[in-house]
């Protein structure tokens, strides 16, 4: 059966150029970036070469960038770090419930085991949490704020060029969780006021396992693990070489290629959320209709359930998936569609669809024609249910 | 789309060979695994097949067979219909069987409806050992499994002609244990058994400790009597009692005495001896029929009273919601209990004892 692959908010399959990279990393260069000899000068130099990648893709100098084994530890290194350093008056944290877990269970273990003061802020029916609130949240013993750019699972924007600013004004450390956005919408950190950026190399192309901290010059940041002070002490451990490798050649490609990309999986995105919500009856688009990520289509369909649906839709060939892969097996409805205000039966019904670079509108067409009936028939099965 | 067998994996070597019996056979084969946790499951119930390491074990039994996998969470359905049907039949003084629930409300409704309604299986098999036969008339039959050693159709009595037709138990075809290991050696399937069905696969320790905390007054005090009334000593709750169990008491008399019955109402135990408490007339209640209908009004059974029990010569009376079941000899069978009747290999249906019936 040919499989059509529509989740890649989960991940992207890693690119032919990246792969070839990454591959003579691994055969020809076997040094330890730390050492001195020539060995560990070449393994150094790619290391050099892809961190110069990475600042010129979001607007930054070299030394603002610290590679991390991906985005959960990109944004434990941001919050734990920033509210580490900080100054011991500063223990306030705030942040948004439609946070990746990778934020929002890092913010909770703060507030239960290191006294960190925290606030979590409500979105509305959309997802967007408003500049003003986050103004509201933050006071004289604010140390961090942390508002992600794009929603991993219904692809809502946040205004983070807003919030930015605000934290700005008020001396706050503003990190954005931009693991969704970074390589698919422009993101610039001369354009954008923030102090932290979290990316991972997965989500544009990359390898899994690699991820990378934006740090603005002069924010102050401590060190959340301890070993032998790679990453001028701010993330410590063996560089991964081939996986930074990757990471740059990834990010330098998706940055080459996100105007016609972008375009592109807008486009085939319109006609996934204007074909579902013609075709299936009682659809409820999840997240922003236009203020979204390019490639994110996410729904609810009452009367059916999120396994259910992704099994399903695996058996008839395509991959999707009904919100985070992180939590997927987890049948408990996503926090984010119940921040948004849906019931809970509404929200257990998720779908998120996901299109790539490879996406054609032959996939588009397959999939249009395949969920309305499988929505029914699931339905059907449901109302008879115990 | 194709015509696609699921098997229920609990991730032991019985479901993993019946779904490598289904590959041989040329079939196309999902697996399928029901998460149990949480939902009154302990998680870490060594015997349980819904606890997280049996779905890590039906996963890579998936994987070494080459054949799709599903987790899928019936952690709801299992807590209502199993656990929660447990602790209520304890605290009202009957004796739960949690494996003939799981059959027939977990298995083979829920999971069978799911396979067929929403991912549109055309079967489910599972691990069980026993037979499903197509008869001359067109009905499909419940059998014994060939080892009789194994059988397991006493906790599947429940299934109808709806059922039968889309379940298969490819196990059940097997002569002996040796066949199937045969079978796990050639597929590479780790052979570790899980326990044998009839256990509370869902509780690690002492099942009473879930009763307790489900439903505590279970577990008041309550005097042990003798058939006619006179007190005989205490007990320390009928949660913690099962109908047929040696009575502590009565060791003044020097009599063996047997719980008989149990009333909830007023927390007693009702203790006589062996002659007391056997009898050959038992109302069942919740009768089902393999063929859907009862051979006819009043038919000749061998009747079984607990799983692996030998059969007993019986007459079985249809009445309005239920049936008499007469025994040739007396017996003892607590309420809760599932009866079923054979005709030779062939499961002809059964019914659950109900309590406080012809006392």
């Amino acid at each position: 059966m040919r499989r059509i692959y529509l989740d890649h908010a989960a991940t992207t399959p890693v690119d032919p150029l990246v792969a070839e990279a990454m591959l003579r990393v691994l055969t020809d260069v076997p040094g330890n970036a730390s050492s001195i000899y020539a060995e560990g000068q070449a393994a150094r130099a790619l290391v050099d070469r892809a961190r110069e990648q990475v600042a010129a893709a979001i607007g930054a100098t070299p030394a603002e960038i610290v590679f991390t084994s991906g985005g959960t530890e990109a944004d434990n290194l941001a919050i734990r770090g920033a509210l580490k350093a900080g100054r011991d008056s500063r223990d306030g944290l705030v942040t948004v419930a439609t946070e990746h877990h990778a934020v929002l269970d890092t913010a909770r273990d703060l507030a239960e085991h290191a006294h960190v003061r925290l606030r979590v802020l409500g979105v509305d029916a959309v997802g967007r949490v408003s500049a003003e609130a986050v103004a509201a949240a933050i006071d004289d013993r604010t140390s961090v704020v942390s508002v992600m750019h794009a929603n991993n699972e219904i692809g809502t924007l946040q205004p983070i060029a807003e919030i930015g600013a605000i934290c700005r004004e008020r001396g706050v450390n503003f990190h954005s969780d931009a693991v969704q956005s970074v390589g698919a919408l422009d993101f610039d950190v001369r354009q954008i006021p923030v102090d932290l950026v979290s990316l991972n190399a997965h989500k544009f192309y990359g390898p899994k396992g690699v991820g990378a901290l934006y740090v603005r010059r002069g924010t102050r940041l401590a060190t959340i693990q301890t070993g032998g002070g790679q990453e001028k002490g701010r993330r410590t451990g063996t560089e991964n070489v081939a996986g930074i490798v990757g990471l740059g050649i990834a990010l330098r490609i998706a940055a080459e290629r996100r105007v016609t990309e972008g375009g592109h999986q807008a486009r085939l995105r319109d006609r996934i959320i204007d074909g579902v919500i013609a075709h299936v009856p009682d659809a409820v688009l999840t997240g922003h209709r236009t203020d979204r990520l390019p490639n994110n289509a996410s729904f609810c369909f009452p009367g059916t359930q999120g396994e259910s649906l992704i099994v399903a839709l695996d058996l008839a060939g395509f991959a999707a998936s009904s919100g985070s892969a992180c939590t997927s097996g987890d049948t408990e409805p996503s926090h984010v569609l119940l921040a948004l205000g849906l019931e809970r039966h509404i929200a257990q019904g998720s779908l998120r669809i996901t299109v790539g670079r490879a996406t054609t509108d032959a996939d588009v067409d397959a999939l249009l024609a395949a969920l309305p009936p499988i929505v029914a028939r699931l339905r059907e099965a449901s109302a008879v249910s115990v | 789309m194709s015509e696609q067998v699921f098997v229920a994996m609990s991730g032991g070597v019985d479901s993993s060979v019946a779904a490598a019996l289904l590959l041989e056979r040329g079939e196309d084969v999902v697996g399928v695994w029901m998460r149990l946790t949480p939902g009154g499951v302990d998680t870490d119930a060594p015997r349980c097949c819904g606890t997280d390491q049996a779905g890590e074990d039906a996963r890579r039994a998936a994987a070494k067979l080459g054949i799709p996998f599903y987790a899928l969470d019936y952690a709801d359905v299992f807590g209502r219909q199993v656990v929660d049907r447990f602790v209520d039949s304890y605290a009202s003084g009957e004796t739960p069987n949690p494996c003939v629930s799981c059959n027939h409300y977990v298995k083979f409704d829920a999971l069978l409806r799911d396979v067929v309604g929403k991912f549109g299986g055309t079967r489910l098999a599972t691990g069980h050992y026993a037979r499903v036969a197509d008869a001359p008339d067109g009905t499909r039959r419940l059998l014994r499994a060939r080892d009789g050693a194994k059988d397991q159709s006493y906790a599947l009595y429940m299934l109808g002609q709806r059922e039968l037709r889309r379940i298969e138990f490819p196990i059940g075809e097997l002569v002996n244990k040796s066949q199937t290991r045969e079978i796990a050696a050639r597929f590479d399937l780790a052979t570790a058994t899980k326990a044998e069905s009839m256990d509370i696969c869902f509780v690690a320790d002492d099942y009473r400790d879930l009763v307790r905390s489900r439903a505590p007054h279970a577990f008041d005090s309550g005097p042990v009597e003798r058939v006619d009334g006179s007190v005989v000593g205490q007990h320390a709750g009928i949660g913690g009692l099962t109908v047929g169990q040696r009575s502590g008491t009565g060791v003044a008399t020097g009599e063996r005495l047997y719980v008989l019955r149990l009333e909830p109402e007023r927390s007693a135990a009702v203790v006589g001896t062996r002659e007391e408490i056997t009898r050959t007339t038992y109302e069942l209640r919740d009768v089902r029929f393999t063929s859907d209908a009862p051979p006819s009004a009043t038919f000749e059974t061998s009747a079984v009273l607990r799983y692996r029990g030998t059969p007993l010569a019986a007459a079985v009376d249809v009445i309005p919601d239920g049936a008499l079941l007469r025994l040739a000899a007396p017996a003892l069978v607590a309420p809760g209990q599932a009866v079923v009747f054979y005709q030779g290999d062939d499961v002809l249906g059964g019914g659950i004892v109900r309590a406080g019936s012809l006392s």
